[in-house]
Formats: C-alpha cells, structure tokens, sequence
C-alpha cells in the first residue's frame, strides 16, 4: 500500500467527481464538502464513469443507468445486487488530495478473486 | 348600547376587537386609525418590501368586515387629546367623540435616534405600509442603500431592500446582531449568512453623524470611518406609544400599565398590544397582541375572570436562506444552575441551543434549521419535564410508523401553534375542520388563514387534514422525491416567493438537505426558468450531460452535435465537420434525424477543442432545451411552398435556442399542409396554409405519438412565431421538470392554455415575453465554457502528481 499525491483539492468541486489514471485502474475520486471518497470508476453494472455521476449524500448515481453505489463502503445499493466496487482510503495533506492505493494486484485480478 | 371607543387599527386594536364581538353584551364601537389604510398584517410589510406580496394581499380586515360588524371606521384621524372625566376623545380634525369605554390600541413607533443629521432626505423608517411604500419608490437597482439597526426588523429591510436591487449594508451597534434574540455564536451566524446573500454587516459602530448636503449621501461612525449611502432606514428599535395615556393621566412607565385582567390605572380606559407594559415587560411581537386581546375582551364586556400571565418571547425571523428562532432566557449565565445543550455544524450553518433549569427548557436559539421551534415553544409554554428526554433534547423521537402521516401531528398538543404567521393552533384548525366540513388545503388556508403568511407550514396542515378530514381530497399533487416533501408547483411558489435562487439553498431550508439524482437536475431546471438564467448555477447538481454540454454514451464517450438551423448548412461547414472528424478521429458520423449532424464517440477531453475548432454552436442535443426547428425547402425552390419555412424555422430556432425548458423541445415549420417536416408531430410547429400559418403544440412521435393541438391561427409570421415564443415560455414556467408538451398539454387543457397565452390580455402576454428576453439575454452558447470552464478540471482527467512505479 502507498499514499499517492494526486492533485490539489479545488480541482475537485463540491459534490462532484473526477477520474484519476493511476497505472492501469481508473479510480474517482469525489469531493463530499467535508470529505473527500475514491473508488474505482468503473460501475459494476455496465462500466459506466461513476466519477460522472450525481452526487447524493455519501452515494453517487452512476450516470448511465442510475445504479446507487455507496462511497464508503462501495456496496451497491439500488439495485440491491451483491457485487460491490473497489474503495481506496484517502487523505489530505497540505492541501493535496492522497490516495492510497495496493502496489501490486491489477485491479481486474481483484475483481475476479472478489467475484469468486 | 355602549359606547367603544378604540384608538389605533393596527393588529393589536382589530384583534382585540375581535374577541370581544364574541362577548356579550355587544358595544357600539367606533375605531380610529391615523393611517389611511385597513387594518393590515405588520409582519408581512418586509414581504411587500421583498416583492412577495402586493400591498392588498396583507389586508387582515377589509373594509366589509367593519361595515358588517356595524363598526365605525374613522380612518386618517389622529386622537390627540382624551378627557378621562368628560369620558371623550379630541382628534386631530376637531371632532370630539363620548365613549363610555375607551381602548387604547396606539402601538409602537419607530425609535430614532438623536444623530445630526437624520432629518434628510432619503432617510426612512420602516413600520408602515406607507414607510414601505416610499422605500419602494425611493428604491432603485444599485443604490446604496445602510439599515442602521441589524435586529429583526433592521435585517428584514435589508434583505427587502436587495431584493430591490439595492447594494445593502447593515450597521449595527453591538458586536452582535439580533443581540436581543440571540447569543454571541448565534449572531455570528446570522451574520454570515447574511454576508452570503451579499449584505455588508459592520458591527459594532455607532453612527456618530449622517453627510450629505440636504439629501442623505453617506453615514460617519464614531470611530471616524465613513461609508457612502444614498438611502438610510432607521430600524434602531421601538418606543410604545404613551403620549395619550399621559394625557389621560395613567400610571406609565415604558408603556401604559396594565394588570393580569389588561386594566389600567382608570376603570374605564385599557390598552392593549406594543403600548402597553405588563408585569414590567414591553412586547414587540404578535403573539402576545392575541393573548392579551383575548384576556381583555373578556375584561371589558364584563366577563372578567381570566388573566393574562405574560407571553413566552419567541421571534422568527424569516428570509430566504436565514432562518432564525428564538424564545425564552437563552442566557446560561444570567441565572447560576442554567444547563446548556448546544449544537453546531458551520459547514451548513446549523446552530441549536437549549438551556435547561431544574430539568426544564429555559430558552432556545436555533439558527439554520427551525423545524423544531414548534416543540420547543410546547415545551416552554408547558414547563414540560424533561429529564426522561435529556438524550435526544436536540433530535426528534424517531418515528415509529414511518409514512403513517398522522405519527407527526398527532404528537403535537393541540394549544401548540401550527402557522406561526397568523398565530392558528392545532386545535383551531382541528375545529375549523369539522365544523365547516374542509376536506380541501385551499379551503383550510380560506378559512383558518393557517399557511397563508410565510407558507412554510403547509407540510403540517397537510398532514392535519390528512389525518382528521373524514374525506381529504388529496390536491393533484406528486411530491418530487423523498428529500423534499413538496410537488414540482410548490417547489416553484417557494423557489420564487422565498427569492431561493441555488439548488442547495433549496435543499437546506426545505428539504433534506442532500437531495438526488431525481430533485438537483429538477431544482437546477426551476431556479434557472424562475429566475430567467440570472440564478446561482450549481453544476454538482447538473447531469453529466450538463456539466460537459455532450450527450454521455454506453461507453462513457461522449456526441457532439452543433446546431444548425433549420437544418440549413454549406458546403464550407460540411467540410469543416469533416475536418474535425477526421482530426479527432471520430468513429460515427450520422445524420440525424432532426436534420443535423452527429459526431460519436468523443472523449470528455477532446470536447472542448473539437467545439473550438467547428466554431458552431451548441445544438442542445444533450440536455432538456431546445433541440432544433426542422423544416422544410418551402417557398424558395418547392413547386407548392405556401410559406416561407426555412426563414420562418431559423428564425424562431435563433430566438429559443441556448434556452431550458421541462423536457426536449423540437419543432417543425413547414411551407404547407404536405408537412413534409412532420410539424404536426412536434412539440411545437408551424403550418403554412394560404395567407396563414396554423401553430400546433403537443405532438409527439417518440415514445407516445400524439397529433399536435391547434394553438391558433395566426396571419402573419411575426404573429406566428410571437404565438410560438408565448406557449414555450408558458410551457417552460408552469410544466413540470421532465414532462414533455404532450402530456402537459392534455394536463392543463388547451383551453386554459389559450386563454393564459395567446387570448390572455395584453399585459399578460407582454410579461410572459418579456419573462422570455431576459431569459434569452442572459442564456449563452454553453460551448463558449471552451474557453471560460467553470472549474480548472471541467473536462479534464485529472493526472497524479506523483507518477506511479508499475
């Protein structure tokens, strides 16, 4: 696991999201208010950009078929289907939004071991 | 029968006089007023001043009710003189009047300051509809205007004035503002909530003198700082009005005192309302103008036997976006032993205070959400116990039975207030109920006035009738969503009386706060057509498809569709599409079937470039606007061309478009009744006949297929397009978000369209348009945000600062 620096927060608006690259994995992260969330950015559903999705709360609605994913927990929760997405913790330190992200494992390997 | 005299016709007197028509024996009573109108509802005068409200719409009495009531009404005429021994009253025009019972009703006036110079011009009060009147005429769009007194009053001119257009600063002469309300932290959040809505608040200055040669220009403080102003209102407080019970010769101290039973010093002359003094307190509020009114009815007819135990401060203070309550000793430290139970979130500027002695409420503050005013003031009135609910003082019990509409109100006791603008209770709605058989919210807010001041407590007396009307005629209303309780048309009355102009300002004060992926784009769609685009845009509660101004794909990619009008193009645009095609590599190109050109499967951080490079604008094809105005070849080159279509479409598409409305709008015109176009299928369409145009609305060839419904027929084409522009604008305020022409057509009826668009008088059609203009001055292409975006990462993927080692 390792804390990367990824971009000064007034990048991120209020309430919105953005898609960071990070080696191979797309991750979004989101500006909460008072709080900042990264998961992976891909809606388990059909793909869709969850960083372009609206936020509601400590969720957000993926933009293309309206699939609720919590950002803390990365649990689907409307529809109610047990798959999940990938959380990442982060922090903020001298105004620059942190990601901590696993080194090793592509995130599509997790997927599977997840699925299985 | 006896005579009553009653001196003043302000809320206190006319109330008063209310209760004691429901005695007996009856009086003959004859009232004086020194202003000119009926009796009006005071609080609502910074309503009139904020352009809510028409000066006719805060009459509490007219003047039916005093003929009915056989009372004599001498308006404009000032008492100056009472001869308590000859039992008469002198006025101002000469006219001497016997009474046998006197009622002095003479209120508060405004109190002023000694300061050099606050006889110039341009320097107002703020008590009476004519003091409102002048600051409404005085008042212009970016006068500088100063409130000299940030209380209630002194921020509700201020919030008044700015609605006005004016550039307001409120001075203040303590640290803190409302210092008679709240606490030190509960100011500061009025302050800076004030500050937000763009007042300039300056505490602590005390205005030593105001400038200016004749006409007012500018105030100086004491410690030498000037500031300019072109108008001064003075809301530094009240004085009672005790001038004619000096002469009268009663016991006075800051006002006229009065005992538990509201006599005062001479058995045959009493006083109610702000002039008065009871148990060594002065009142500036309305609550305690009812109850004293009661006590004294009862008093005065002979009935006397209740008494009046003094009232249970409480103020609320309610502007848009500042929302204040407080009652009761808030002090923790005027008494030793007072408890404090605080709350505080500044990011959303809640601030809660309670304080407890011997196990019961003392006072309250609540600063940024209120809805719980109403069982804190139970509590107060009640003395309630509450040791057992020390855990969750400042939350409500959790519901038990949520959705069962009744859990709510039927906590409530029945004394406790409902409308805190007319002073109805629970029980008096109750009772309004079974007697006079509502079962309707228009009928309640007829007869009982409940929810007719400030609105907010509509969602409670719903939830009355809900559960006591035997029959509830639910109105044809759909609440948007569950995070705020109101449907679309409520949502837009609150948006526009309550001056709401953000999305979040919405949620905060009438919702949950959070809101969804169902209510921001609806609240994003109201404040911009409410507000005619001059609104706080807020782009988190936008669609993505509105955030980047293209259509989202299954893939995440994005289209891009310039417009063009009437689906006229060139040669030399057709080739610069192509270029761009092929410089971004585009891998769809489609005509579409709107006569336009569609350019898929774009990624978010080509958009900006590729729309610079076409130098087209935005078509609109992303968003709930307008989409095109398809057309036929018409008179140019068809052999049977009645009308000029093409013009007559890339007219009417340069007026509308870059606008929003409900849901898409697209549109036809077509040179004759072939409808080559399919302008009958359209939302809104024109089609030529011989010397005429017939313009349909409501047709729909998508989901549903609807034949559109004839609107009129109109001569020329400037009438035609002007009958185009009046229902669209029509459509855009009135439909509900996402409700496409077809159903809002057969939803309203297309009688009523008629008779509100293109039948409805002149001045009707004249504001509708004009409503249009400012909206389309201030709407702009949103692909110019190429080069203005409105965040630094707007159509970018943000890269990490610190490359990662794979």
């Amino acid at each position: 696991m390792s804390w990367i620096r990824i971009t000064e927060i007034e990048n991120i608006p209020v309430r919105e999201g953005r898609a960071v690259k990070i080696d191979r994995d797309e991750i979004a992260v989101f500006n909460l208010g008072d709080r900042f969330a990264a998961i992976e950015n891909r809606c388990p559903h059909s793909g869709g950009p969850l960083c372009d999705g609206i936020v509601s709360g400590a969720t957000v609605i993926c933009p293309l078929h309206g699939w609720k994913v919590c950002l803390d927990t990365g649990d689907i929760l409307k529809p109610q289907v047990p798959v999940r997405v990938e959380v990442y913790p982060v922090r903020v330190s001298g105004g620059v939004l942190e990601v901590d992200v696993p080194e090793r494992q592509p995130m599509e390997d997790r997927r599977r071991g997840v699925a299985a | 029968m006896k005579q009553l005299v009653v001196i003043g016709n302000g809320m206190a007197g006319v109330a008063c006089i209310e209760q004691i028509l429901k005695h007996e024996p009856k009086f003959e009573i004859t009232v004086f007023g020194d202003e000119t109108h009926v009796n009006y509802n005071r609080i609502l005068l910074s309503s009139v001043l904020a352009g809510e409200k028409d000066m006719d719409d805060i009459t509490l009495n007219g003047l039916d009710w005093y003929q009915q009531n056989g009372i004599g009404l001498q308006l404009g005429v000032r008492i100056v003189d009472i001869d308590p021994d000859g039992r008469t009253v002198t006025g101002d025009d000469g006219s001497i009047t016997e009474y046998d019972k006197l009622l002095i009703a003479t209120g508060s006036s405004a109190f002023i300051p000694n300061i050099p110079g606050i006889n110039k011009k341009n320097v107002f009060t703020f008590r009476s509809l004519d003091d409102t009147k002048g600051l409404i005429e005085r008042s212009r769009p970016g006068m500088k205007a100063t409130v000299i007194g940030g209380g209630l009053l002194g921020l509700e001119a201020a919030r008044g004035l700015q609605v006005q257009g004016c550039d307001v600063t409120v001075v203040h002469l303590t640290p803190t503002l409302m210092d008679k309300q709240l606490d030190v932290v509960g100011g500061a959040y009025v302050k800076s909530k004030m500050e937000r809505l763009g007042v300039r608040v300056m505490c602590g200055k005390s205005t030593r003198a105001l400038l200016g040669n004749g006409k007012v220009e500018g105030l100086e403080f004491i410690d030498g700082e000037t500031i300019d102003a072109d108008l001064v209102v003075i809301a530094a407080g009240i004085r009672p009005n005790v001038t004619l019970g000096l002469k009268a010769g009663l016991e006075i101290n800051r006002g006229i005192i009065v005992n538990d039973h509201m006599e005062t010093s001479h058995p045959d002359i009493f006083a109610v309302g702000e002039c008065v003094e009871h148990r060594g307190t002065t009142y500036g509020l309305v609550a305690p103008l009812y109850e004293q009114g009661k006590i004294l009815a009862a008093t005065i007819t002979g009935n006397k036997g209740p008494t009046y135990e003094g009232t249970v401060q409480a103020a609320k203070l309610k502007v848009a976006g500042v929302d204040v309550f407080s009652a009761g000793d808030y002090d923790e430290h005027s008494i030793p032993g007072t408890e404090v139970v605080r709350y505080e979130d500044a990011a959303l500027g809640i601030y809660k205070k309670l304080t407890l002695r011997d196990g019961r409420l003392a006072g309250v503050i609540l600063v940024g959400d209120i809805s719980d005013s109403g069982r804190y003031m139970e509590w107060l009135r009640a003395r309630t116990d509450l040791t057992v609910m020390r855990r969750s003082l400042l939350f409500p019990e959790p519901v038990v039975a949520a959705g069962d509409p009744g859990v709510g109100v039927a906590e409530m006791a029945d004394g406790e207030t409902v409308c805190g603008c007319l002073g109805v209770t629970k029980g008096a709605i109750i009772s309004a109920i079974h007697e006079n058989g509502i079962n309707t919210f228009a009928r309640l807010k007829e007869c009982t006035r409940a929810s007719t001041g400030c609105g907010s407590c509509a969602g409670l007396c719903q939830s009355l009738l809900k559960a006591v009307a035997p029959e509830f005629e639910e109105e044809t209303k759909k609440v948007l969503c569950g995070c705020l309780p109101f449907s679309q048309e409520q949502l837009r009355e609150i948006a526009k009386t309550q001056r709401l102009k953000s999305v979040q300002d919405i949620l905060d004060i009438y919702g949950n706060g959070i809101g969804c992926e169902v209510c921001k784009p609806a609240l994003s769609y109201m404040v911009d057509v409410i507000w005619c685009g001059d609104h706080e845009e807020d782009r988190s509660a936008r669609f993505i498809n509105d955030r980047v101004h293209a259509n989202i794909q299954k893939d995440g990619t994005f289209s891009v569709i310039p417009r063009i009008r009437g689906g006229i193009t060139s040669a030399a645009e057709l080739r610069k599409i192509a270029d761009v095609a092929d410089k971004y590599k585009v891998p769809m190109v489609k005509i579409t079937g709107s006569q336009r050109i569609d350019l898929l499967g774009v990624k978010k951080a080509d958009l900006p470039k590729m729309w610079a490079d076409l130098g087209m604008i935005s078509g609109q094809a992303y968003t709930k606007g307008v989409r095109m105005v398809k057309t036929c070849v018409g008179t140019d080159y068809c052999r049977f061309g009645t009308q000029d279509s093409t013009a007559a479409g890339i007219e009417l598409e340069a007026r509308l478009e870059n606008l929003f409305t409900p849901h898409k709008v697209k549109m036809a015109t077509v040179g004759c009744p072939r409808n080559c176009a399919e302008a009958t299928v359209k939302d809104i369409g024109m089609v030529g006949q011989e010397g005429s145009w017939q313009v349909v609305v409501g047709g729909a060839a998508g989901k549903s297929v609807r034949k559109a419904d004839l609107l009129i027929t109109a001569e020329t084409t400037p009438e035609a397009i002007e009958a185009c522009e009046l229902f669209f604008q029509y459509y855009r305020e009135n439909g509900n978000y996402l409700e496409r022409t077809y159903d809002f057509v057969e939803r309203i009826g297309m009688e009523k369209i008629r008779k509100e668009t293109v039948y409805a008088p002149e001045p009707v059609r004249k504001k509708l348009l004009a409503r249009l203009r400012k909206a389309k001055m201030l709407s702009k292409d949103a692909w110019l945000e190429r080069d203005t975006p409105v965040s630094p990462t707007q159509f970018v993927q943000i890269q990490p600062m610190e490359a990662v080692l794979a």
